[in-house]
């Protein structure tokens, strides 16, 4: 995005060619990508391809009549992985609906989104054992209960202490077009005034549905929380490097007391808004090209081929790809119904008299249909 | 001998939740203007001295956020009551009410509870402006996933606001904001009944006379003027608004036959229309007349110098009684 003041300054490590450089003034961020080695990078790798072989092959499954909705997040690797990495095993992620990738890098079984979109359930993972909490779909909601995790985990004194067993932070992450309502806006706030150790991961994909960013602000969404008090930061969304070494340096902050941040993740949606989606009656395909060309994963490919790394592992990569896909595919296939008696499970933790009524006149009248015909 | 001290249904309330949190370290009380001032109607004065600004605090000016940020503390497992300063400004935090945090506990197959109780003044009678006199339990009511209570009095007040911060589930705890001064006796010891449980306040034979919150005082004048004219009411408070009790109002109409509901919401869409639509469903052949709803008008809450005749008076609860004993 660029402002009256020209393009706005943006954190990136990977230039298109894979090249590695971490400018001075981003030296704070570069010293995270230090820490990492080899197997960090291949691992990166191996998950954005994995992620982005599944997603394409939800897609299929969807137009195959197998999932009621598919939400794509392809090109959104690098901001998912990057920064999915970056959140310690003591944190919690708020995700809004495209964050598969996130979900990969904490052990989110890849099955259970399927079940969602599929329609067998509402997500029904435990949010407080995988630290990944439920898809969140009205825009902008998840924030505001990160904003209130993030309150409760100061309250407990698990920030700045400085053991890493007892800090924690919390991430939440929104879209472009979240970032227009209001519950993001009263996040921010409640972030700040609150000291929060929260960040605030926008993942600005340029499109929401139909609409383009400039809808939603005329000013760049990393500036978003100044007003508040939460400071902000515009990464290569496309870099996974970048995205990793950012939200790492930015929760570490959180953690170490220092209060919630913003961080905009400049990317692009490449596929369309979900299955129901057309992008092509709003947007021209050049533009879509110009940013295939930017690729995150074929640019981290070309960071590891400069590295050394060989056709051996991108082959092996893709093998276990197809792997993958043949087995999600094999497991939708068999994916049961729900038994219809789940509507009346958990409506309520403790026992109530209307819900236990209908499920009883429920199973009654099911049963009447046995006997009739008997 | 049992302990009991008399106070005023707000003073009630008070000591309830002061109760909760000197049992409970994770109870925690925010919302508008709740710390130093005690909240606009003093309902939290001085349990900031008590338990200090981490466990009593103001929050900003965002109701969305008051409740989008109590879910969060509920996930973290802190048992938050929010405060709404009044009913007319609970609609910015509706989606997060109505569609989160109801939900979250279906939605995460019962990984998540939400011990969450939002406490909202409601109704009218103060010679209020705008927005600060209305009834929109209906709306909590009809949301699966929400359970909605309201106290008549001040024994009530002091045991359902502690039965619903133990509560597993999220309770809307509407607060009759006119009868905030009623005093009464309040039994420190055991609590009168259950959270959903409906109370026959008074016992009568001939009209069934169903009520709840504010609107309980009045229905109890009405039982006193219609003994006054030979007619015998039974007055019940409802107490929990969902789930309703209903073998406790069957039970009524099962020996009256007859029933009239009061209440200051619009009559339309309401929880009498519920407990009308339910009772002529399970009770038809014990009914001698049609069940009658008395509530306020389908429009807008007026100025406060027309609430008087708006809302539904002794009086207007006695026409619909003469009007169900005349079939
Ligand atoms: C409160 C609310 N309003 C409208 C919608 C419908 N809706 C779903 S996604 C979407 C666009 C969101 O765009 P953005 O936040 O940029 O995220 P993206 O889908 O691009 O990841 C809209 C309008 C919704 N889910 N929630």
């Amino acid at each position: 995005m660029t402002t009256s003041a020209g393009r706005v300054p943006q954190v990136q490590m990977l230039s298109p060619d894979g090249v590695f450089e971490v400018p001075s003034e981003y030296a704070h961020y570069g010293k995270y990508i230090e820490k990492l080695t080899l197997d960090d990078f291949l691992k990166f790798y191996r998950d954005m391809a994995r992620i982005r072989r599944f997603d394409n092959e939800c897609t299929a499954l969807q137009r195959q009549g197998q999932m009621g909705l598919w939400v794509p997040a392809v090109g959104q690797e690098a901001a998912q992985i990057g920064s999915g990495y970056a959140v310690g095993k003591n944190d919690h992620m708020f995700p809004s609906y495209r964050e598969h990738g996130v979900a990969i890098t904490h052990g989110i079984d890849l099955m259970s989104i399927i079940k969602m979109m599929r329609g067998v359930n509402h997500g029904g993972w435990n949010p407080e054992e995988t630290r990944f909490h439920l898809y969140a779909i009205v825009l902008g909601t998840q924030v505001l209960h990160a904003a209130g995790y993030a309150m409760g985990v100061n309250f407990d004194g698990n920030v700045g202490t400085g053991d890493p067993e007892v800090d924690q932070a919390v991430i939440t992450y929104f879209g472009d077009g979240a970032t227009a309502e209001g519950d993001v806006s009263e996040a921010l706030l409640f972030a700040a005034v609150n000291k929060s150790p929260l960040v605030f991961f926008c993942q600005n994909n340029q499109w929401a549905i139909s609409s383009p960013v400039s809808a939603q602000t005329v000013v760049p969404l990393y500036l978003r929380g100044e007003g508040f008090g939460v400071p902000g930061i515009q990464v290569d969304g496309n870099d996974v490097l970048a995205c990793y070494a950012v939200t790492a340096k930015h929760m570490d902050d959180a953690r170490n007391g220092l209060g919630p941040s913003l961080i905009e993740a400049l990317t692009y949606r490449v596929g369309a808004h979900t299955t129901s989606d057309d992008p092509s009656k709003y947007r021209p395909q050049e533009e879509t090209d110009y940013w295939i060309a930017r690729d995150p994963i074929t640019r981290f490919e070309k960071f590891l081929r400069r590295q050394g790394v060989g056709d051996e592992f991108f082959q092996e990569v893709a093998q276990a790809g197809d792997d993958l896909a043949t087995q999600i595919r094999e497991a939708t296939f068999a994916m049961p119904n729900p038994p219809l008696e789940n509507i009346f499970k958990h409506v309520y933790t403790d026992p109530h008299p209307l819900v236990q009524e209908q499920q009883a006149w429920l199973e009654n009248y099911e049963s009447s249909f046995e006997e009739d015909s008997k | 001998m049992t302990n009991t001290a008399e106070m005023s249904i707000a003073k009630a309330i008070n000591a309830g939740i002061q109760k909760q949190m000197q049992k409970d370290s994770k109870v925690l009380v925010f919302g508008e203007d709740v710390a130093e001032l005690g909240g606009v109607f003093r309902v939290t004065e001085g349990l900031l001295a008590e338990f200090g600004n981490q466990k009593v605090f103001n929050s900003p000016i965002a109701e969305s956020g008051i409740v989008g940020t109590a879910i969060g503390l509920a996930m973290r497992g802190y048992k938050p009551i929010a405060e709404i300063q009044f009913e007319g400004f609970v609609y910015p935090a509706f989606d997060q009410i109505v569609s989160q945090l109801a939900k979250l506990t279906n939605r995460s197959e019962g990984h998540l509870s939400m011990p969450v109780v939002i406490r909202i003044p409601y109704g009218g009678g103060i010679g209020a402006v705008e927005h600060h006199s209305e009834s929109p339990e209906a709306y909590f009511a009809h949301t699966p996933g929400l359970r909605v209570i309201s106290p008549s009095n001040p024994n009530d007040a002091y045991w359902m606001i502690q039965q619903a911060i133990e509560s597993n589930d999220p309770v809307i705890f509407f607060e009759p904001k006119r009868r905030y001064w009623l005093k009464g006796t309040v039994n420190l010891d055991t609590p009168p009944a259950t959270m959903h449980q409906a109370k026959v306040l008074r016992e009568g034979t001939q009209v069934t006379l169903v009520s709840y919150g504010p609107m309980v005082v009045t229905a109890l004048q009405a039982a006193d003027l219609a003994t006054a004219e030979g007619i015998s009411l039974e007055v019940i408070d409802l107490r929990s608004i969902s789930p309703i009790d209903f073998p406790t109002i069957l039970n009524s109409v099962r020996k009256t036959g007859r029933l009239v509901i009061a209440s200051e919401a619009s009559t339309s869409y309401s929880v009498a229309s519920e407990v009308a639509a339910r009772v002529a469903e399970l009770a038809f052949y014990s009914l001698e007349a049609p069940v009658l709803r008395v509530g306020s008008f389908d429009v807008p809450y007026p100025p406060a110098k027309l609430e008087e005749l708006f809302l539904p008076d002794a009086d207007r609860i006695l026409e619909a009684v003469d009007r169900s004993l005349a079939y």
